[in-house]
């Protein structure tokens, strides 16, 4: 199953090159991974998702820790939090079609970013299940060129662990084993 | 310059470099100087450092890998950049797969050439990334102290490991304010202390209590962890069997009544036995490498696991456990041993005592003479006649390693140091300069083959130009032994490119000023071990061993690790392989 991790990590030179690294060496499989600036200018903040069952859940988790860099691993797979997705898409649109994929956008709430003689370009942001159906409905006008970020994650609410405290953080558990780092 | 410290002084980065490993406690440094680390070595002639020049940057490594098992303190190596960094390659991964703090140093191309393949430019920090615990790429002058002190940090705490820092040329002559207290490590992400959740004592203890067949698997964190006595004092009060790991070996007394020897690929048949048959397998700082577990599809398939070790990410990597106590091994068994009470197993230890059955009877050393030299007779002797003396023997990898650790018998913890993850073959001569450096007053005693020993052999010069007492053993059966004997069993006996043409390693000795004996009889081993050790230079011995003896038992690759091929017994069956 897909298993989508925040990772907090020192805004440091060469630390996406040892997470991406990592990820090769141990032979798991990234689906998508995203990273940027956090509201603490010390803090960068991964977004990674990738297939695994649980077991490789934890390890995944245990081996990102081994990575000096490494602030803090969120694992938020199932904890209903709030996962996000740009994508800029062209679609073949002359005339005759226009006023269709114009409906859609609306319909999925993409913005309009240009609109040439024979092409739409469109963006939107949602869940990753909304922006897949939205391009399925597009694909019969011609699905011209495409990008996708890849997910961003937050956890809802207040539930977002914090920098602040340097305690412990428990790892996933499951019935069998647990265990803290 | 102030010895307190406290004040700040003003120095170039490479004076910073020799001050902060000064600092830290570092003593000595194997290395080789090349244009990139040229300030460095400049700076030297100020520093109380001992510099040891090797003759090639591998030798470096493994020697401050030597030094770093045989005292637990870290090793440090420094080289140039380009072709002396990667040169370091084989040494660091040595290092990273045996948990051996090591920090490298090597130099680079000025920061202004970054990036534009300079003359000998190498991307040192992203080669070895995936063989470091961590690593850094230094560019100013400034940063050289905060570096330094972290990489020792890291090198030394938690799972141990290589530190490499690339210092550029332009960081190393630059000049900076000098204040070690400041440069204390602030890491926020690092956590090398970790330890197991109560609730986890109270089910590994259940398990403990439960258990009729346990057995303890004791590793190579013992000794990391400084775990010796709390292991044997565990073992002791619940009366729970040892098998050790290659790297465990000597952390408990070879003598000590619940140390069975060996377990894995070439550990004793009725210890792999023992293990198939357990209910509960403890495993003390060891990570279930596929050598020691074999088959994991059918891997003590009765039997309950306990997994204490300090890394999480070893936890059912390969193995899945039932409980898993991550933190330090010492501290928690001296939790554990306050809280069990004494156990005793009478029934399965002396279960354990009827699966030796024939192993005396197959065991060469109570084969008749026949007139040949036996590698494992060499070194039954060589233990015998080194056994009452503070003796570090240092292994290559091979069928002579097999052979050490089924036939020398260590008692004390960093008496073996050897290359278990890696296999790294050419180790052994230099960790064991390494060994030599870091342990003056030990008896140090490199067991070599003569395919390992002619990848590093050049480091004769380092033992003479140092005037070290090394003795060098070559287990010398013209052979790339292990190699070999996996063409005997699976490759048809087809021995492509396994047969060696060796040059008279005696000669190659007095070459060098260092007195050399060659050994054709086992009647002239000990003599000669014990002329070896009465010389008072370094020593090379030539034994010139069966060609094609076969390390028994043996766990093929894939196999289940009862699924043993044994040495003939004499008493029944015919060696028609002879």
């Amino acid at each position: 199953m897909m298993h989508t991790f925040v990772v907090y990590v020192e805004n440091k030179p060469g630390v996406l090159s040892r997470v991406v690294s990592l990820f090769r060496r141990r032979t798991f499989n990234i689906d998508s991974l995203t990273v940027g600036r956090t509201e603490n200018p010390e803090v960068s903040r991964m977004t990674i998702v990738t297939d695994a069952d649980t077991d490789q859940a934890r390890r995944i988790v245990a081996n990102i820790y081994k990575l000096v860099n490494v602030l803090l691993v969120d694992d938020v797979t199932g904890q209903g939090a709030l996962l996000r997705d740009l994508t800029l898409v062209k679609v073949g649109a002359g005339q005759e079609t226009r006023g269709q994929v114009l409906q859609l956008a609306e319909v999925f709430r993409a913005h309009v970013l240009d609109i040439a003689a024979d092409s739409i370009t469109l963006e939107m942001t949602g869940e990753e299940t909304k922006v897949d159906r939205f391009l399925e409905l597009l694909a019969p006008y011609g699905l011209m060129e495409m990008v996708r970020t890849g997910v961003v994650a937050m956890r809802r609410g207040a539930k977002s662990p914090t920098l602040a405290t340097k305690t412990m953080h428990t790892v996933t558990e499951d019935e069998s084993v647990s265990h803290s780092v | 310059m102030t010895m307190g410290g406290k004040e700040k002084t003003t120095m170039t980065g490479a004076m910073a470099l020799w001050k902060s490993l000064e600092r830290e406690g570092v003593r000595t440094v194997f290395g080789y100087p090349g244009g990139a680390i040229l300030p460095a070595y400049d700076a030297l002639k100020h520093s109380s450092i001992r510099h040891i020049l090797v003759r090639h940057e591998q030798g470096a490594t493994h020697m401050a890998d030597g030094y770093a098992r045989a005292t637990g303190q870290v090793g440090v190596a420094v080289a140039t950049s380009g072709p002396g960094a990667t040169n370091m390659v084989t040494g660091i991964a040595t290092a990273m797969m045996d948990s051996s703090p090591i920090v490298c140093i090597t130099g680079q191309v000025g920061s202004k050439l970054l990036g534009s393949d300079a003359f000998q430019e190498t991307d040192i920090t992203g080669v070895t990334l995936p063989i470091t615990k961590h690593n850094y790429l230094v560019t100013h002058a400034s940063e050289i102290a905060p570096a330094v002190r972290e990489a020792m940090y890291v090198a030394k705490s938690g799972r141990p490991g290589p530190v490499l820092i690339d210092i550029t040329k332009d960081a190393q002559q630059g000049s900076c304010e000098f204040d070690f207290e400041a440069a204390a490590p602030k890491m926020r992400g690092y956590r090398p202390d970790l330890s197991p959740a109560p609730s986890e004592y109270d089910r590994a203890l259940a398990l403990i209590r439960a258990a009729k067949r346990p057995v303890i698997l004791a590793g190579h964190g013992i000794s990391v962890s400084g775990a010796e006595k709390e292991v044997q004092t565990f073992a002791e009060k619940t009366c729970i069997p040892v098998a050790m790991t290659l790297l465990g070996l000597g952390h408990l007394p070879a003598s000590h009544v619940l140390n069975m020897g060996m377990m894995g690929m070439h550990g004793e048949a009725w210890v792999n036995n023992t293990i198939q048959e357990a209910d509960l397998l403890l495993a003390f700082g060891m990570r279930f490498d596929d050598r020691v577990t074999g088959n994991l599809k059918n891997y003590a398939p009765h039997a309950k696991k306990v997994h204490i070790d300090i890394d999480p990410a070893e936890i059912n990597k390969n193995v899945k456990v039932d409980v898993a106590l991550v933190g330090d091994l010492r501290k928690i068994l001296l939790e554990m041993n306050a809280r069990i009470e004494p156990l005793t197993h009478p029934e399965w230890i002396e279960h354990i005592g009827q699966l030796k059955g024939d192993t005396a009877v197959r065991d060469i050393q109570n084969l008749p003479d026949n007139g040949h030299l036996y590698a494992a007779h060499v070194i039954n002797d060589l233990w015998h006649q080194t056994r009452d003396r503070d003796s570090i023997v240092v292994t290559d990898v091979g069928q002579h390693q097999m052979w050490e650790a089924q036939y020398y018998k260590h008692e004390r913890p960093r008496s073996l140091i050897t290359s278990g993850g890696l296999g790294t073959m050419g180790f052994a001569l230099p960790a064991g300069i390494g060994a030599k450096v870091a342990r003056p007053d030990a008896d140090v005693w490199v067991v070599v083959g003569d395919g390992g020993f002619q990848m590093t052999m050049a480091e004769l010069a380092t033992i003479v130009q140092e005037n070290l007492k090394v003795n060098i053993a070559i287990i010398n059966n013209g052979y790339l032994g292990m190699v070999r004997q996996w063409q005997e069993f699976f490759y048809d006996r087809n021995y492509e490119a396994t047969p060696l043409l060796n040059p008279e390693f005696s000669k190659l000795a007095e070459a060098y000023g260092i007195r050399s004996f060659v050994v054709n009889r086992r009647a002239e081993v000990i003599p000669t071990v014990q002329a070896a050790e009465a010389h008072e230079g370094p020593v090379l011995i030539d034994f010139k061993v069966d060609q094609e003896d076969t390390v028994y038992p043996m766990v093929a690759a894939g196999s289940a690790l009862h699924d043993m091929i044994r040495r003939p017994n004499p008493l029944v069956e015919t060696a028609e392989d002879e």
